[in-house]
């Protein structure tokens, strides 16, 4: 029984063979449809994430196994004060499979250390949320090919950001990658990451504020939201959010390969004209991500086409 | 100064001056019954200034802890008068119910019969982790 609780948890073999799997399901989807018949997973959501449980509860589905759950704290006997580690292990009893989302950091960890099946962790606050690593190396891999030799720009709050943390974790692992880090001074990235990750592993890095004059460079552009509760002063809001905000004029300069990702929801980070242009991959993300959930929830069931 | 030496017992040395009472508190000092005496800004060739704690019984406690607080200190464990046993401190590589993670965010917050459990995520620079947040713990 394994668990998976940090997109670090898998060594870069088994993102591959991950990887291989998600292709092979896209190439012949109804090969997958019996491979879950009579499994159950458990969508165990302490907060509303509706893109996520559904993300899940599709996978599943579409692997023929069958779904249950809450979607929200108020519907769990958390709020009669059950702990997470007895709902581990009574869900056990329930279920083949868990997806947890929980608003306290480390809560997946310890359902993983109670339950006597695998734990997925669908998102803990501000800390981890592996599968959308999963759906974000997915998109790398499908519209680049490959991993190797990419300048990845990522681009708006990479203080708080967590799925940038996660995707700079993951990639750091590959070879001849360089990131641009494009924020205002406020959200920049935290030097524990730089520290810890990027000179570790001896990763080209630069840091900028401005798009515009990085976006020839780029081979990916990774979008987040600037979020007004971020900023100490509704001034330097004002200042700055326009500045993130990516319309067809800040991309004339681009490569006509270039591929913007960003991980949803959005609010207006990417102007919507930029839904048409070939290069825009966000939506191809959320497919991948129930996708890369299916090759997920079968390798942790132990299931082989 | 004089104190006098102890029997049998524990004498904590070459503690950072100005950590004693940080210790004395961390291993529960203040509920045994037996003589403790904290000898504090004592001279020391090595140090310039350090602390000593001398506990004058046999005390049961996890010396690893001590690490995690000043890792250049000695734990002496004496039997009749005599030194038996010389402990350098190293870092744990692991704590459990020391210290509390800060992290509102953290499960731990919520769930406080959960062990307090930090990792040794990086030596060189002597950084714990919490377990389930990451968070770097706080010392002081």
């Amino acid at each position: 029984m394994r668990s998976l609780i940090s997109i670090l948890d898998l060594s870069v073999e088994e993102i591959d063979e991950l990887i291989a799997v998600a292709n092979d399901i896209i190439a012949d989807p109804e090969s997958y449809g019996e491979l879950c018949r009579g499994k159950k997973l458990a969508t165990l959501f302490f907060e509303p994430s509706t893109r996520t449980r559904l993300s899940f509860e599709a996978a599943m589905y579409e692997l023929g196994g069958n779904v249950l759950g809450f979607s929200e704290a108020q519907s769990s006997s958390a709020a009669k004060g059950e702990s997470v580690a007895d709902t581990a292990k009574t869900v056990s009893c329930y279920a083949d499979i868990i997806a947890m989302r929980h608003p306290k950091e480390g809560a997946p960890l310890v359902a993983a250390n109670n339950a006597t099946i695998p734990v997925i962790n669908a998102g803990d606050g501000g800390h981890n949320h592996p599968t959308q690593t999963l759906a974000d190396l997915l998109t790398i891999q499908r519209e680049k090919g490959s991993f190797d030799n990419l300048t990845i720009g990522l681009c708006g709050d990479l203080k708080f950001g967590r799925t940038v943390h996660s995707l700079i974790e993951a990639m750091a692992r590959y070879n001849n990658v360089k990131f641009v880090l494009i924020s205002p001074e406020e959200l920049k990235l935290p030097s524990y990451i730089k520290k810890d990750v990027l000179k570790k592993h001896g990763i080209e890095y630069v840091q900028t504020t401005d798009l515009e004059s990085v976006m020839p460079e780029l081979d990916i552009l990774y979008m987040t939201r600037v979020q007004r509760e971020r900023f100490f002063n509704e001034e330097d809001y004002l200042r700055l959010k326009d500045s993130y905000i990516l319309t067809p004029e800040k991309l004339k300069n681009a490569k006509t390969d270039l591929t913007i990702m960003h991980p949803l929801p959005r609010v207006n980070e990417i102007s919507v004209a930029i839904d048409e242009d070939p290069r825009a991959a966000y939506f191809k993300q959320v497919f991948n991500g129930k996708i890369v959930r299916m090759a997920l929830i079968m390798k942790l069931l132990g299931v082989t086409k | 100064m004089n104190i006098d030496s102890i029997k049998n017992g524990i004498v904590i040395d070459h503690i950072t001056a100005g950590k004693a009472m940080e210790i004395y508190s961390l291993l529960g000092l203040d509920k045994l019954e037996c003589s403790v005496a904290i000898i504090k800004n004592v001279s020391s060739r090595k140090m310039g200034k350090k602390d000593i704690i001398k506990i004058d019984c046999d005390f049961d406690f996890d010396i690893d802890v001590l690490g995690f607080i000043d890792s250049g200190m000695t734990v002496n464990i004496v039997k009749d008068g005599r030194i038996v046993e010389k402990r350098h401190m190293e870092l744990p590589e692991k704590i459990v119910n020391v210290i509390k993670c800060k992290n509102p965010r953290c499960i731990t917050s919520t769930e406080q019969e959960l062990p307090q459990i930090f990792k040794l995520t990086d030596r060189e620079n002597k950084v714990y982790r919490c377990y389930y947040c990451e968070t770097k713990a706080n010392r002081k």
